[in-house]
């Protein structure tokens, strides 16, 4: 079995390798399919893996080789493959096979399309470290990785200022959170004497309450910047300025869910302290409802799902810090296949449409993409959690959990905000397949995406219709690790949850038919009345919150650091440097004369060096005699 | 008075400056060499002094060292000396300066 699990660890990085080979040179096709086949490779590994838990039920630990050795750090290159790890290495594997395979179509006559190849294998590589990592130091280069992944992906295009502007501050906002995750880390080490996961965990039980807080709220730090919680999350809506793969995979599916996936993993850490837990949940609950009210206005298609995915974050984060782990990582798989499935749908729109983003100038394209249509309509079913798609389950289980735990004000909010995701989800889909054909005003003709691209794309739709039968099976699966157990609410209101959840739902999703289906949509001028409210207006400036970043925290700290450059780096560190050099030059450019060539000016010069060393003898000696010594 | 080791001593040094103030002043390679004799036999009367004065031989036979040194160092600087006019027809120091950077 280790032979499965380092292939399914080194086959992206020998895709990445590969395509490393042909940055330099035109598009070749073949790059694409080898990066594909690899990654294959390694999701037929990983089902392997699966297989083997699902039937032996036993855990596989390797230890590759060792990393660092000093005193009492003993840090290896180990690997687990867990009920855990395994999931999300299917996820992972799955998702960026399937977005391999789909960007050969997308990235089709883009001059960078074998360093996109690179670039993305070399991100499912870092990925994978991050969740088969037998200890915190592996995760966290794996968390390095792809972080350093997603900034070359984002800035993929960077001949654009935006691109560019938006990869630096996903991963200068990364880098924040990263502080904290880091601390955490030093936390564990210097109080457990290891990072391993379970020397860890064992030791943690006899941690006092308060240091095991500080750790757990450090490492939250770390997850609120991978995984885009508030205030942190102003880099995710910006990170859309990268290719559609990317954000299907990187910004939906995996890396964004990597900060989940650090709170699972130590869910025996976050189980000692409840308190913390219910924080997590509450600040999940927050974003939650906070990013789905921004989706509600936007009008840039990859924004909107860009904020349902943010706001379905907050939904694992809740169901994470309420304890329901398996429930948290339940709804991150279901959640990677319907939200790569949107995303890449959003692809093809956008191809259609020549990059268009705006929902408003599209409409009726039904008629024309009605493959995408379709895999869109079933994967906003499945993000608004309808009956029987994949979101329905998870979610559903997330509302139990916190009601059973009687969190009635998350419940309530959590309920809520799934409305709102039927009512955005399906906004964008009316706006965009329904109503009149408005892109004939901008002179475009979309056609359906390369037959390919779709097929590429099923594995996906399977997943968003399926994945929810298989919540028990799954159950069973990582319950042994996760110490989960299910939510069971008494019969009857549990069937009147159901139904006013599906009734509640279904209404947002007609509502949003009928307001955005019908022919009166114009493409909006900013006349409106709507337009010009209070509401509209705070949400489609994102609460102001980037606004006040670039305001209050941006160009103080550009003050600074042009205070610091003029007056103390020119004025006081460069003008040192210069100074000693000019004295040296100077220096020579006077003694210079010295070398004459002329013997008689050599001559005494040598004498008055005879009379300074005389001299200082002498001095020297009288000081000797002097003092004592 | 009686003659003792201060005298040849200051005898010494008063050479000896004289002999500093020939090497520095003189721009004749050939006075230059008998500045720089002027200077070893400074040294030399200074030797033989305190060699006397301690009645220890060593001084004495340094000074004959240095005596030896300095005749074969003027036969060589001579000979120098002598191609030099013949190339250049001047031993002026100030002409001297091929060396020059």
């Amino acid at each position: 079995m280790e032979k499965y699990l380092y292939i399914a660890l080194f086959a992206p990085l020998v895709s990445s390798l590969f395509s490393l080979l042909f940055t330099a040179t035109p598009k070749k096709l073949f790059t694409g399919i080898v990066a594909s086949l690899l990654i294959i490779t390694s999701l037929i590994s990983s089902s392997i893996l699966l297989t083997h838990i699902l039937e032996t039920g036993e855990p596989i630990h390797v230890t590759m080789m060792t990393w660092m050795q000093t005193g009492g750090l003993y840090i290896p290159f180990g690997f687990l493959v867990d009920q855990v790890s395994v999931t999300m290495m299917m996820v992972v594997t799955l998702v960026s096979s399937v977005v391999h395979v789909y960007a050969i179509g997308y990235m089709d006559h883009d001059k960078g399309f074998n360093r996109f190849f690179a670039w993305l294998s070399a991100f499912v590589f870092s990925m994978m470290i991050l969740v088969m990592s037998d200890n915190y130091a592996g995760l966290f280069i794996g968390w390095e990785g792809v972080g350093l992944c997603s900034w070359g992906l984002i800035g993929f295009w960077f001949h654009k200022e935006s691109a560019t502007w938006a990869a630096n501050e996903a991963f200068i906002m990364n880098r924040i959170a990263d502080l904290g995750m880091l601390i955490g880390l030093f936390l564990i080490y210097w109080n457990t004497g290891t990072l391993q996961y379970d020397g860890a965990f064992a030791a943690f039980h006899q941690l006092p309450t308060a240091t095991l807080t500080w750790i757990g709220i450090f490492l939250f730090i770390g997850a609120m910047g991978k995984s885009a919680q508030f205030p942190l999350h102003t880099w995710l809506a910006d990170a859309m300025e990268g290719p559609t793969p990317v954000s299907a995979l990187i910004h939906a599916a995996t890396m964004v869910t990597a900060g989940v996936y650090l709170v699972i993993r130590s869910h025996e850490l976050y189980s000692l302290i409840p308190h913390v837990g219910l924080f997590i949940a509450s600040l999940g609950t927050f974003v939650a409802l906070f990013a789905a009210s921004m989706a509600l206005v936007n009008r840039d298609m990859k924004r909107v799902i860009a904020y349902s995915t943010l706001s379905q974050l907050g939904y694992m984060f809740a169901a994470a810090g309420l304890g329901a782990y398996w429930v948290a990582l339940f709804h991150l798989m279901a959640h990677a296949g319907f939200k790569a499935l949107l995303f890449l749908g959003a692809g093809n729109v956008m191809h259609a449409m020549k990059d268009e983003l705006d929902p408003f100038k599209m409409g009726g394209l039904k008629k024309v993409m009605k493959w995408t249509w379709i895999m869109m309509v079933i994967g906003s079913l499945a993000l608004a959690g309808v009956i029987p798609f994949a979101g329905f389950f998870s979610k559903d289980t997330i509302l139990e959990a916190a009601y059973s735990g009687n969190h009635m004000v998350i419940y309530g909010v959590l309920l809520f905000t799934a409305g709102l995701t039927a009512f955005y989800s399906f906004r964008l889909v009316a706006l965009i397949f329904h109503g009149e054909e408005r892109y004939k005003l901008f002179g475009v003709h979309p056609h359906e995406a390369y037959r390919f691209m779709l097929v590429a794309m099923s594995p996906l739709l399977l997943v968003a219709i399926v994945v929810g039968i298989l919540q028990t099976p799954f159950f069973d699966m990582v319950e042994e690790v996760l110490n989960g157990h299910e939510y069971h609410i008494e019969h009857t209101l549990a069937l009147i949850m159901l139904v006013g959840t599906q009734l509640f739902v279904g209404l947002a999703i007609l509502y949003a038919y009928v307001k955005y289906a019908n022919s009166k949509i114009k493409v909006p001028d900013g006349t409106s009345k709507i337009e010009n409210s209070f509401a509209y207006k705070l949400l489609i400036n994102q609460y102001y919150i980037p606004y006040a970043y670039e305001e209050y925290i941006v160009k103080p700290y550009r003050e600074l650091s042009e205070f610091f450059w003029q007056k103390i780096d020119v004025k006081v560190v460069d003008a040192t440097v210069d100074g000693i050099a000019s004295i040296i030059y100077n220096t020579g450019e006077k003694t210079r004369d010295m070398q004459s060539g002329n013997l008689s000016t050599m001559l005494r010069w040598m004498v008055v060096g005879l009379i300074i060393l005389l001299s200082l003898a002498v001095i020297f000696g009288f000081t000797v005699k002097y003092s004592g010594v | 008075m009686e003659i003792g080791l201060n005298h040849y001593l200051v005898l010494s040094t008063i050479l000896f400056a004289i002999g500093l103030v020939g090497v520095m002043r003189r721009k004749n390679l050939l006075l230059l060499f008998f500045a720089t004799e002027i200077l070893l036999n400074a040294v030399n009367i200074a030797f033989a002094a305190i060699s006397h004065y301690y009645g220890d031989m060593t001084g004495q036979m340094f000074a004959f060292f240095i005596i030896a040194v300095a005749a074969s160092e003027v036969a060589v600087g001579l000979g120098l000396l002598i191609v030099w006019y013949k190339r250049h027809g001047s031993i002026d120091l100030d002409v001297l300066t091929t060396m020059k950077g």
